[in-house]
Protein backbone atom coordinates (compact mmCIF):
# COMPACT_ATOMS: atom_id res chain seq x y z
CA UNK A 1 0.00 0.00 0.00
CA UNK A 2 1.02 3.32 -0.72
CA UNK A 3 0.66 6.97 0.20
CA UNK A 4 -1.39 7.45 -2.74
CA UNK A 5 -3.59 4.92 -1.73
CA UNK A 6 -4.62 6.07 1.46
CA UNK A 7 -3.69 10.40 1.52
CA UNK A 8 -4.67 12.61 -1.24
CA UNK A 9 -4.03 16.10 -1.20
CA UNK A 10 -5.84 19.50 -1.36
CA UNK A 11 -5.01 20.57 -5.20
CA UNK A 12 -6.64 17.09 -6.17
CA UNK A 13 -9.88 17.65 -4.14
CA UNK A 14 -10.04 20.99 -5.69
CA UNK A 15 -9.96 19.17 -9.34
CA UNK A 16 -11.94 16.18 -8.18
CA UNK A 17 -14.15 16.87 -5.38
CA UNK A 18 -16.98 17.15 -7.19
CA UNK A 19 -16.22 14.44 -9.64
CA UNK A 20 -19.57 11.72 -9.71
CA UNK A 21 -18.01 8.58 -7.37
CA UNK A 22 -16.47 10.85 -4.66
CA UNK A 23 -17.69 12.21 -1.70
CA UNK A 24 -15.87 14.71 0.45
CA UNK A 25 -16.91 14.35 4.25
CA UNK A 26 -16.17 16.27 6.56
CA UNK A 27 -15.62 14.72 10.43
CA UNK A 28 -14.45 17.40 13.41
CA UNK A 29 -13.98 17.59 17.03
CA UNK A 30 -15.76 20.98 16.65
CA UNK A 31 -18.90 19.81 15.19
CA UNK A 32 -20.30 22.97 14.58
CA UNK A 33 -16.87 23.76 12.04
CA UNK A 34 -18.41 22.36 9.11
CA UNK A 35 -21.81 25.15 9.56
CA UNK A 36 -19.65 27.72 9.51
CA UNK A 37 -17.68 26.64 6.05
CA UNK A 38 -16.63 23.46 4.31
CA UNK A 39 -15.29 22.35 1.39
CA UNK A 40 -17.45 22.80 -1.76
CA UNK A 41 -19.70 19.72 -1.85
CA UNK A 42 -18.63 17.87 1.24
CA UNK A 43 -21.49 16.32 3.29
CA UNK A 44 -20.96 16.10 7.72
CA UNK A 45 -20.68 13.03 9.93
CA UNK A 46 -20.99 14.17 13.49
CA UNK A 47 -18.61 12.00 15.53
CA UNK A 48 -20.54 11.36 18.05
CA UNK A 49 -24.05 11.63 17.14
CA UNK A 50 -23.70 9.64 13.81
CA UNK A 51 -20.92 7.28 15.50
CA UNK A 52 -21.97 6.53 18.79
CA UNK A 53 -24.75 4.66 20.10
CA UNK A 54 -26.78 6.78 21.81
CA UNK A 55 -27.54 4.44 25.11
CA UNK A 56 -24.72 1.89 25.70
CA UNK A 57 -21.03 3.08 25.57
CA UNK A 58 -20.28 1.57 21.41
CA UNK A 59 -20.82 2.21 18.08
CA UNK A 60 -23.50 2.30 16.15
CA UNK A 61 -24.44 -1.15 14.68
CA UNK A 62 -24.12 -2.50 10.96
CA UNK A 63 -27.55 -1.43 10.22
CA UNK A 64 -27.03 2.17 11.81
CA UNK A 65 -23.64 2.60 10.02
CA UNK A 66 -25.69 1.36 6.87
CA UNK A 67 -28.77 4.09 7.05
CA UNK A 68 -25.82 6.70 8.32
CA UNK A 69 -24.16 6.14 4.65
CA UNK A 70 -27.45 5.30 3.16
CA UNK A 71 -28.67 8.90 4.44
CA UNK A 72 -26.15 11.12 3.81
CA UNK A 73 -25.72 9.59 0.09
CA UNK A 74 -22.91 6.99 0.28
CA UNK A 75 -22.89 4.16 -1.90
CA UNK A 76 -20.51 1.04 -1.76
CA UNK A 77 -18.92 2.16 -4.57
CA UNK A 78 -17.86 5.81 -3.64
CA UNK A 79 -14.77 7.09 -2.79
CA UNK A 80 -14.47 8.54 0.32
CA UNK A 81 -12.04 11.33 1.37
CA UNK A 82 -12.46 12.68 4.73
CA UNK A 83 -11.09 15.54 6.33
CA UNK A 84 -11.45 17.12 9.63
CA UNK A 85 -9.66 19.73 12.51
CA UNK A 86 -7.04 19.29 14.63
CA UNK A 87 -4.64 17.25 12.41
CA UNK A 88 -7.43 14.59 10.86
CA UNK A 89 -7.62 13.49 14.54
CA UNK A 90 -11.15 12.97 14.05
CA UNK A 91 -11.35 12.38 10.32
CA UNK A 92 -8.91 9.72 11.20
CA UNK A 93 -11.08 8.23 13.40
CA UNK A 94 -13.75 8.14 10.89
CA UNK A 95 -11.73 6.51 8.41
CA UNK A 96 -10.52 3.84 10.89
CA UNK A 97 -14.55 3.48 11.44
CA UNK A 98 -15.17 2.80 8.14
CA UNK A 99 -12.72 0.52 7.57
CA UNK A 100 -14.27 -1.01 10.70
CA UNK A 101 -17.27 -1.68 8.64
CA UNK A 102 -15.54 -2.68 5.33
CA UNK A 103 -15.20 0.60 3.35
CA UNK A 104 -11.76 0.12 1.61
CA UNK A 105 -12.63 2.96 -0.98
CA UNK A 106 -11.17 5.95 1.77
CA UNK A 107 -8.64 8.05 1.93
CA UNK A 108 -7.68 11.44 4.32
CA UNK A 109 -7.20 14.84 2.69
CA UNK A 110 -3.68 15.39 3.94
CA UNK A 111 -3.45 18.06 6.45
CA UNK A 112 -7.36 18.14 7.10
CA UNK A 113 -9.45 21.51 7.41
CA UNK A 114 -6.29 23.58 9.11
CA UNK A 115 -4.02 23.43 5.92
CA UNK A 116 -7.01 23.93 3.88
CA UNK A 117 -7.78 27.07 5.73
CA UNK A 118 -4.28 27.96 6.35
CA UNK A 119 -4.24 28.03 2.56
CA UNK A 120 -6.94 30.22 2.43
CA UNK A 121 -8.59 27.57 0.15
CA UNK A 122 -12.51 28.05 -0.46
CA UNK A 123 -15.14 27.23 2.28
CA UNK A 124 -18.61 27.16 1.55
CA UNK A 125 -21.40 26.83 3.74
CA UNK A 126 -24.01 25.58 1.21
CA UNK A 127 -24.98 22.10 1.60
CA UNK A 128 -25.12 19.63 -0.82
CA UNK A 129 -28.27 17.89 -1.92
CA UNK A 130 -26.93 13.91 -2.34
CA UNK A 131 -29.71 11.44 -3.54
CA UNK A 132 -29.79 8.81 -1.11
CA UNK A 133 -28.39 5.08 -1.31
CA UNK A 134 -28.76 1.62 -0.23
CA UNK A 135 -25.12 1.47 1.54
CA UNK A 136 -24.71 -2.25 2.77
CA UNK A 137 -22.01 -2.80 5.44
CA UNK A 138 -19.69 -5.59 6.58
CA UNK A 139 -19.54 -7.43 9.48
CA UNK A 140 -17.33 -5.08 12.14
CA UNK A 141 -13.14 -6.28 11.26
CA UNK A 142 -12.32 -6.89 14.59
CA UNK A 143 -9.10 -7.80 13.60
CA UNK A 144 -8.41 -3.85 14.10
CA UNK A 145 -10.55 -3.60 17.04
CA UNK A 146 -9.10 -3.80 20.70
CA UNK A 147 -11.05 -4.52 23.41
CA UNK A 148 -9.84 -4.51 27.60
CA UNK A 149 -9.14 -8.08 28.15
CA UNK A 150 -6.77 -8.28 25.20
CA UNK A 151 -5.15 -5.19 26.35
CA UNK A 152 -4.40 -6.69 29.91
CA UNK A 153 -3.05 -9.24 28.39
CA UNK A 154 -0.80 -7.64 25.71
CA UNK A 155 1.47 -6.10 28.90
CA UNK A 156 4.82 -7.02 28.26
CA UNK A 157 3.26 -9.61 25.30
CA UNK A 158 2.47 -6.55 22.49
CA UNK A 159 3.10 -3.47 21.82
CA UNK A 160 1.11 -1.13 24.13
CA UNK A 161 1.34 2.64 22.36
CA UNK A 162 0.13 5.20 24.67
CA UNK A 163 -0.76 8.29 22.15
CA UNK A 164 -1.86 10.83 24.89
CA UNK A 165 -0.14 13.44 25.77
CA UNK A 166 3.34 13.13 28.40
CA UNK A 167 1.31 14.49 31.15
CA UNK A 168 -1.56 12.23 30.83
CA UNK A 169 0.59 9.26 30.51
CA UNK A 170 2.21 10.22 33.69
CA UNK A 171 -1.02 11.21 35.48
CA UNK A 172 -0.83 14.59 35.71
CA UNK A 173 -3.83 15.09 33.75
CA UNK A 174 -7.05 13.15 32.70
CA UNK A 175 -7.81 14.88 29.63
CA UNK A 176 -6.37 16.59 26.98
CA UNK A 177 -5.41 20.29 27.38
CA UNK A 178 -8.40 21.81 25.67
CA UNK A 179 -10.70 20.32 27.64
CA UNK A 180 -11.67 20.06 31.46
CA UNK A 181 -9.87 18.00 33.30
CA UNK A 182 -12.24 14.89 34.37
CA UNK A 183 -11.92 13.50 38.04
CA UNK A 184 -13.94 9.90 37.44
CA UNK A 185 -10.96 7.38 36.67
CA UNK A 186 -7.46 6.64 37.68
CA UNK A 187 -4.43 8.60 36.24
CA UNK A 188 -1.69 6.72 34.49
CA UNK A 189 -1.00 3.97 31.70
CA UNK A 190 -1.34 0.66 30.93
CA UNK A 191 2.45 -1.15 32.36
CA UNK A 192 4.38 -1.51 29.37
CA UNK A 193 2.66 0.85 26.90
CA UNK A 194 4.78 3.74 25.18
CA UNK A 195 4.28 7.12 25.24
CA UNK A 196 4.21 8.02 21.74
CA UNK A 197 2.10 11.64 21.55
CA UNK A 198 -0.31 11.20 18.33
CA UNK A 199 0.70 14.86 17.36
CA UNK A 200 4.61 13.77 16.73
CA UNK A 201 3.32 12.25 13.63
CA UNK A 202 2.09 15.35 12.53
CA UNK A 203 3.46 18.41 10.74
CA UNK A 204 2.75 21.37 12.55
CA UNK A 205 0.37 22.06 9.24
CA UNK A 206 -1.17 18.75 10.10
CA UNK A 207 0.30 16.67 7.43
CA UNK A 208 1.70 13.38 7.75
CA UNK A 209 5.88 13.35 8.67
CA UNK A 210 7.56 10.82 5.98
CA UNK A 211 7.53 7.19 6.32
CA UNK A 212 11.84 7.43 7.47
CA UNK A 213 10.55 10.20 9.83
CA UNK A 214 7.71 8.13 11.40
CA UNK A 215 9.66 4.60 11.58
CA UNK A 216 12.42 6.75 13.27
CA UNK A 217 9.91 7.77 15.60
CA UNK A 218 8.42 4.42 16.35
CA UNK A 219 11.10 2.76 15.80
CA UNK A 220 14.33 4.23 16.62
CA UNK A 221 13.27 6.57 19.69
CA UNK A 222 10.36 4.80 21.30
CA UNK A 223 11.45 1.52 20.77
CA UNK A 224 8.58 -0.37 19.71
CA UNK A 225 9.22 -3.81 18.19
CA UNK A 226 7.91 -3.78 14.42
CA UNK A 227 8.37 -7.52 14.32
CA UNK A 228 5.09 -7.54 17.26
CA UNK A 229 1.72 -7.24 17.04
CA UNK A 230 0.32 -3.44 18.23
CA UNK A 231 -2.28 -1.76 20.14
CA UNK A 232 -2.97 1.84 20.10
CA UNK A 233 -4.23 3.57 22.71
CA UNK A 234 -5.11 7.05 24.25
CA UNK A 235 -8.33 8.38 26.39
CA UNK A 236 -12.05 7.40 24.10
CA UNK A 237 -9.99 5.89 20.79
CA UNK A 238 -9.99 9.04 18.56
CA UNK A 239 -6.32 9.72 19.07
CA UNK A 240 -5.45 6.45 19.03
CA UNK A 241 -7.34 5.81 15.48
CA UNK A 242 -4.73 8.47 14.51
CA UNK A 243 -1.93 6.66 15.53
CA UNK A 244 -3.52 3.34 13.96
CA UNK A 245 -3.49 5.22 11.15
CA UNK A 246 0.28 5.99 10.92
CA UNK A 247 1.41 2.68 11.81
CA UNK A 248 -1.12 0.37 9.73
CA UNK A 249 -2.10 2.57 6.56
CA UNK A 250 1.24 4.35 6.38
CA UNK A 251 4.03 1.99 7.44
CA UNK A 252 2.03 -1.39 6.16
CA UNK A 253 2.58 -3.09 10.04
CA UNK A 254 0.05 -5.73 9.69
CA UNK A 255 -1.04 -6.20 13.24
CA UNK A 256 -2.29 -3.04 14.54
CA UNK A 257 -5.47 -2.69 16.46
CA UNK A 258 -7.35 0.26 18.25
CA UNK A 259 -8.43 0.28 21.81
CA UNK A 260 -11.61 2.51 21.67
CA UNK A 261 -12.24 2.02 25.27
CA UNK A 262 -8.75 3.47 26.25
CA UNK A 263 -7.88 4.85 29.25
CA UNK A 264 -11.36 6.26 29.88
CA UNK A 265 -12.04 2.57 30.33
CA UNK A 266 -9.20 1.14 31.12
CA UNK A 267 -8.62 3.56 33.82
CA UNK A 268 -11.99 2.89 35.68
CA UNK A 269 -11.32 -1.11 35.81
CA UNK A 270 -11.57 -3.00 39.10
CA UNK A 271 -7.89 -4.65 39.90
CA UNK A 272 -5.85 -3.99 36.58
CA UNK A 273 -2.64 -2.80 37.15
CA UNK A 274 -1.69 0.89 36.54
CA UNK A 275 1.52 2.98 36.09
CA UNK A 276 2.28 6.60 36.98
CA UNK A 277 4.58 8.35 36.20
CA UNK A 278 6.84 10.00 33.10
CA UNK A 279 7.95 7.75 30.16
CA UNK A 280 10.99 5.72 31.26
CA UNK B 1 -16.77 12.11 33.84
CA UNK B 2 -18.68 14.63 30.97
CA UNK B 3 -20.27 12.20 28.23
CA UNK B 4 -18.57 14.98 25.42
CA UNK B 5 -15.36 12.93 25.03
CA UNK B 6 -13.12 15.11 23.00
CA UNK B 7 -15.39 17.42 21.25
CA UNK B 8 -14.71 21.47 21.91
CA UNK B 9 -15.89 23.91 20.54
CA UNK B 10 -13.95 26.12 18.27
CA UNK B 11 -12.48 28.79 21.07
CA UNK B 12 -12.22 25.94 23.26
CA UNK B 13 -14.90 24.43 25.95
CA UNK B 14 -16.29 27.25 28.59
CA UNK B 15 -15.27 27.35 32.16
CA UNK B 16 -18.78 27.26 33.91
CA UNK B 17 -18.23 31.06 34.77
CA UNK B 18 -16.17 33.40 32.83
CA UNK B 19 -13.61 34.32 35.76
CA UNK B 20 -13.88 31.19 37.85
CA UNK B 21 -11.26 28.36 37.24
CA UNK B 22 -12.93 26.13 40.12
CA UNK B 23 -10.21 23.46 40.08
CA UNK B 24 -8.77 24.33 36.86
CA UNK B 25 -5.66 25.91 35.34
CA UNK B 26 -7.05 27.94 32.95
CA UNK B 27 -4.90 29.64 29.65
CA UNK B 28 -7.52 31.67 27.87
CA UNK B 29 -7.28 34.68 25.79
CA UNK B 30 -8.10 36.15 22.10
CA UNK B 31 -5.91 36.60 19.27
CA UNK B 32 -6.08 39.95 17.31
CA UNK B 33 -4.79 42.09 14.20
CA UNK B 34 -4.90 45.22 14.12
CA UNK B 35 -7.20 45.81 16.92
CA UNK B 36 -9.67 42.86 15.42
CA UNK B 37 -10.58 39.58 16.21
CA UNK B 38 -8.51 36.73 13.82
CA UNK B 39 -11.43 34.47 13.11
CA UNK B 40 -9.45 32.32 11.25
CA UNK B 41 -6.28 30.21 12.44
CA UNK B 42 -5.40 28.25 15.26
CA UNK B 43 -3.94 28.18 19.43
CA UNK B 44 -1.50 25.18 19.97
CA UNK B 45 -0.09 24.85 23.16
CA UNK B 46 3.48 23.03 23.48
CA UNK B 47 5.02 22.36 26.70
CA UNK B 48 8.29 23.14 28.85
CA UNK B 49 9.53 20.62 26.07
CA UNK B 50 8.35 22.31 23.32
CA UNK B 51 6.35 19.24 22.27
CA UNK B 52 2.89 19.82 21.19
CA UNK B 53 -0.42 19.46 23.59
CA UNK B 54 -3.61 20.45 22.52
CA UNK B 55 -4.59 22.74 19.45
CA UNK B 56 -8.33 24.59 19.01
CA UNK B 57 -9.06 26.40 16.03
CA UNK B 58 -9.47 30.18 17.27
CA UNK B 59 -13.48 31.14 18.07
CA UNK B 60 -15.15 33.84 16.20
CA UNK B 61 -13.98 36.52 18.74
CA UNK B 62 -10.52 35.04 18.01
CA UNK B 63 -10.69 33.35 21.57
CA UNK B 64 -9.18 29.93 22.59
CA UNK B 65 -9.08 28.54 25.96
CA UNK B 66 -7.12 25.67 27.87
CA UNK B 67 -7.20 23.71 30.73
CA UNK B 68 -3.62 23.07 31.70
CA UNK B 69 -1.71 21.50 34.15
CA UNK B 70 0.56 23.94 36.61
CA UNK B 71 3.57 24.79 34.96
CA UNK B 72 4.98 26.77 32.20
CA UNK B 73 3.31 26.37 28.70
CA UNK B 74 4.27 27.72 25.29
CA UNK B 75 1.09 29.00 23.30
CA UNK B 76 2.03 29.18 19.39
CA UNK B 77 -0.56 30.84 16.92
CA UNK B 78 -0.84 29.96 13.41
CA UNK B 79 -3.31 31.82 10.78
CA UNK B 80 -3.23 32.54 7.45
CA UNK B 81 -1.01 34.16 5.48
CA UNK B 82 2.24 32.35 7.46
CA UNK B 83 1.04 34.45 10.19
CA UNK B 84 2.76 32.68 13.71
CA UNK B 85 3.44 34.19 16.91
CA UNK B 86 4.11 32.27 20.10
CA UNK B 87 3.53 33.72 23.95
CA UNK B 88 5.25 32.00 26.93
CA UNK B 89 2.61 31.55 29.88
CA UNK B 90 2.37 30.26 32.96
CA UNK B 91 -1.18 28.10 34.59
CA UNK B 92 -1.89 27.59 38.02
CA UNK B 93 -4.81 25.65 39.28
CA UNK B 94 -8.18 27.95 40.12
CA UNK B 95 -6.59 30.54 37.98
CA UNK B 96 -7.44 31.89 34.69
CA UNK B 97 -4.44 33.30 32.91
CA UNK B 98 -5.29 35.58 30.50
CA UNK B 99 -3.58 36.90 27.33
CA UNK B 100 -4.10 38.67 24.47
CA UNK B 101 -1.81 38.13 21.51
CA UNK B 102 -1.36 40.82 18.63
CA UNK B 103 -0.27 39.28 15.23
Amino acid sequence: MSRSDVLTGADWVEAHGSDPGVVLVEVDEDTSAYDKGHIRNAVKIDWKADLQDPVRRDFVDKAGFEALLSERGIANDDTVILYGGNNNWFAAYAYWYFKLYGHHNVKLLDGGRKKWELESRELVTEVPQRAKTSYHAQEQDQAIRAFRDEVVAAIGNKNLVDVRSPDEFAGRLLAPAHLPQEQAQRGGHVPTAKNVPWSKAAEEDGTFKSDDALRKLYGDEAGLDFGRDTIAYCRIGERSAHTWFVLHELLGQPNVKNYDGSWTEYGSLVGVPIEVGDAK
Amino acid sequence: MTAEGCGAPAGGAPVSAAKDAGNQAVVQGKVTRNGSAVQVGYARLLNSGGDFVAEVPLGEDGGFRFFAAPGSWTLRVLAPGNIRAERVVSADIGRVTELEVAV
